[in-house]
């Protein structure tokens, strides 16, 4: 059985990163799209526990937890912005989410 | 006698007050009541000091009154003097004659004045007294001052009062044109007074009088050769044929009949033109000491003396006959200080002060009776509607004409004795001027008050017509209303004739020849105003070596002629005298057609006389003329060279200021708004890549990121 070691944490976590910068980038649908904002996180999450446990260093855990934390209060940010924008809207596309420009 | 500094300081009160308060608030009763009461004053005072001088022993009494310039040092002709100028003045033997004429005579006037001017309107008439008081307080600081900057003070100030009074009536062109021509030419005499006084300083180091005549007495008469001494004589002399109105600067004194008539009496007859004898007559031993510069005087008084009097001969205005007379007197007055006699000068001054303003107020009362008319051919007969007058202004003619025992036949004869033996020429140029005085004088008389009445008719006070309200209207204020014919004047106009008048007669008292038994008591008085020594009376004796020989020598030459000579030259001049009196009665009383036949067959001459030789047109052609073409010249010079350039910097200053705008509005303009020009149009294209699509800018997040993380790992 191989050893575990941080480089599969952070191949794993930038694995993780890089679904979710795509699907932030080409999904269209908003809820999808915030979703995708969520696996990033989580992907720094998986990197900072990593670390944590590697240099036996409770920092990297507390870390995590608070962006647990403040992921948990933007989701409620941002389900809150869909939901106005869904009113307005009658759709969920990000295409259609173009008003501020020139 | 300390409060000699009182006499000019009362009218120059007097003048404050009218001036000041008058001219708006008083009435003409107050404006009066200052006046008279202000030179009333001065005379009294005048009189007092008079006889306070006659009293005491010292003839010279000095009051310094305070520091006018503090001492300067300056540079003379002893290398460096110190210039210093008191308020000081000086009463002797001559300004005590002088000031008596002055105040006495000017109170008269001013209470004639009272009257003459009643037709003014109120502020006129205050602004009127104002001068009047003015003047005087002029020209008893020009006979006080003891030195000749405090006399050139009166001096100028006397020049601006006559100014002042004879162009009175401003809103008459002819009045204003008077004034300005009597202020102007004046100045050329000032002109010369001083250069004189510059000259006086640097040659003595000092401008008192009295330092002036010691200075000259200790230096020698200058018989043969030009030197300061006649320099400043002829520079004085200059400043005296200004003032006293001498050729050729006779012009203006004509004209300045333009005035009111008191004015005339008082500024044109009796006073200021005398200034400039007076000035002569104080620097005395000064022009004793330049006998070529006499010699001139007394050619210049002569000259003058005959020419005025000829023009006088013609004249149909009543004020300038007597204008021409005065200039004319005033020849003999420096004809007699010219041939030495100083004392004959102002003895002639004092006499005719009182005849000629005696003359002038007569007249001034015929024209009062007249309504304003000058022109004697429209007089006539007046004997009967004005008594006083007529009588007055007899006596005053009879004065001037020289017949005895009136003033003016002690003091022209004295003059004629004088010239008579100085010069035969110059004493027939007088005793033909004597002639022609008697002639005009009497032509004057007989045109005014004799013959038939030629003036306009007037409008008689019919009986249903309220006669006598009229008529008190008339007498209370003339020049309104209607005329009611020739009348006497008022109290107030024929009560200074009578004082003046009695003046006339027995003012010539005072100087009685030797010949006729008199002590000719003014000369010995004035004789210490006219030389070196006069201010201590014991140096008297001592100086009379220096002094003596300068003033006494006529006193030498007149032990020469017999007494019998001396007789009988005043019997021919009173034959003179008779002759022309006599020829006017003939031409212009018993067969005044015989006049209008000598006019005719002298028609040539008689012009030449009536236009006064042509001398005021040859002014205007030479002086006039080319002072005005040369102002002329130069303004066009101002127009066009001055003016120019200063428009052409304008022009500069303007052009430069166009470039400067321009560059301003193109370059500085143009950069700022290529500037804000490119932003806008760059903005067209740069705006593009704000889409609104936020995975756009993702994407350029990512990117930019994936660039500056690679950036970091490979390239560092």
């Amino acid at each position: 059985m191989i050893d575990i070691t941080p480089s599969h944490y952070m191949v794993l976590s930038a694995t993780l990163f890089m679904i979710g910068v795509i699907g932030v980038m080409v999904r269209r649908n908003i809820i999808i799209i915030f979703m995708s904002i969520e696996l990033m996180l989580n992907a720094v999450n998986v990197n900072l526990v990593a670390f944590s446990h590697q240099w036996q260093h409770v920092t990297g855990q507390v870390f995590a937890l608070f962006v647990i934390a403040v992921a948990a209060a933007e989701a409620a940010v941002g389900l809150g912005i869909i939901l106005a924008f869904y009113r307005n809207k009658e759709t969920v596309n990000i295409d259609e989410m173009n008003v501020m420009r020139w | 006698m300390d409060l000699i500094w009182l006499i000019p300081l009362l009218p120059g009160l007097g003048a404050a007050v009218n001036g000041l308060v008058g001219i708006r608030f008083f009435s003409k009763a107050q404006a009066a009541t200052v006046a008279c009461a202000s030179m009333g004053l001065a005379a009294a005072l005048s009189i007092y000091a008079f006889i306070q001088l006659l009293g005491s022993d010292a003839r010279v009494h000095d009051v310094v009154l305070a520091v006018w310039i503090p001492t300067i040092p300056l540079e003379t002709v002893d290398g460096i003097g110190a210039f210093r100028v008191d308020w000081a003045f000086r009463l002797d033997p001559l300004s005590g004659l002088m000031i008596l004429v002055v105040s006495g005579i000017g109170f008269l006037i001013h209470v004639y004045s009272t009257s003459y001017m009643q037709g003014e309107p109120d502020g006129a008439y205050a602004r009127f007294f104002c001068y009047l008081n003015l003047f005087c307080f002029f020209m008893l600081t020009l006979v006080l001052g003891a030195n000749l900057l405090v006399m050139f003070v009166g001096w100028e100030g006397v020049g601006l009062c006559s100014y002042l009074l004879i162009g009175f009536w401003y809103h008459k062109p002819s009045a204003c044109d008077a004034g300005k021509k009597a202020f102007i030419v004046n100045r050329i005499g000032d002109w010369g007074f001083v250069l004189g006084i510059f000259l006086i300083f640097f040659t003595f180091g000092t401008i008192d009088f009295r330092g002036v005549a010691e200075g000259a007495a200790a230096m020698p008469i200058e018989a043969t050769e030009f030197g300061a001494i006649s320099l400043i004589c002829a520079l004085l002399f200059v400043g005296a044929i200004g003032k006293s109105a001498q050729i050729p600067l006779h012009v203006w004194l004509p004209d300045a009949m333009e005035g009111p008539t008191p004015v005339s009496a008082l500024i044109h007859a009796a006073t200021m033109v005398t200034a400039g004898v007076y000035m002569v007559g104080r620097n005395a031993v000064l022009f004793s000491h330049a006998p070529m510069v006499m010699s001139a005087i007394a050619v210049i008084g002569a000259l003058t003396a005959v020419m005025a009097a000829s023009i006088g001969l013609t004249q149909t205005d009543i004020k300038r006959v007597l204008a021409y007379s005065t200039v004319s007197q005033l020849g003999y007055m420096f004809l007699a200080t010219g041939v030495g006699a100083f004392a004959a000068g102002a003895f002639h001054l004092l006499t005719h002060a009182f005849f000629k303003a005696l003359l002038f107020l007569g007249s001034g009362s015929v024209i009062h009776a007249m309504n304003d008319e000058q022109d004697m051919r429209r007089m006539g007969g007046l004997k009967i509607y004005m008594p006083v007058t007529f009588v007055t202004m007899l006596v005053g003619t009879l004065a001037i004409a020289g017949i005895p025992p009136l003033s003016g036949f002690f003091s022209k004869d004295e003059i004629l004795f004088r010239t008579f033996l100085h010069n035969r020429a110059l004493w027939a140029l007088a005793v033909l001027t004597a002639a022609m005085t008697a002639f005009y004088m009497f032509r004057l008389i007989a045109m005014t008050f004799y013959g038939e009445y030629r003036g306009p008719a007037w409008e008689h006070n019919g009986s249903g017509h309220g006669g006598d309200e009229a008529h008190a209207a008339a007498d209370d204020g003339h020049g309104r209303g209607a005329w009611h014919g020739p009348h006497e004047s008022p109290s107030a106009m024929t009560g200074p004739l009578m004082l003046l008048a009695i003046g006339a007669i027995v003012v010539g008292f005072v100087g009685i020849p030797a010949a006729l038994g008199g002590g000719n008591a003014i000369e010995q008085f004035l004789e210490p105003s006219f030389t070196a020594s006069a201010t201590l009376a014991e140096v008297e004796t001592g100086a009379e070596g220096e002094a003596g020989a300068v003033v006494g020598e006529p006193v030498d030459a007149e032990h020469e002629m017999s007494r019998a000579g001396e007789l009988g030259l005043m019997a021919l001049s009173i034959l003179v005298a008779l002759g022309g009196i006599a020829l006017a009665h003939r031409l212009y009383i018993a067969r005044p057609e015989l006049a209008e036949a000598w006019r005719a067959r002298g028609a040539g001459v008689h012009r030449v006389l009536l236009n006064k030789y042509y001398v005021d047109e040859l002014y205007h052609g030479t002086v006039v003329r080319g002072t005005m073409s040369s102002g002329r010249g130069l303004w066009r010079f101002d127009g066009l060279v001055v003016d120019g350039a200063v428009n052409g910097a304008s022009w500069l200053t303007r052009a430069s200021a166009k470039c400067s705008q321009l560059f301003d509005t193109y370059i500085v303009d143009g950069v700022v708004n290529l500037v804000g020009w490119s932003a806008w149009e760059g903005s067209f294209s740069v705006r593009r890549l704000q889409t609104g699509l936020i995975q756009n800018y993702a994407l350029v997040t990512v990117l930019g990121v994936f660039v500056f993380v690679s950036v970091y790992v490979f390239v560092r």
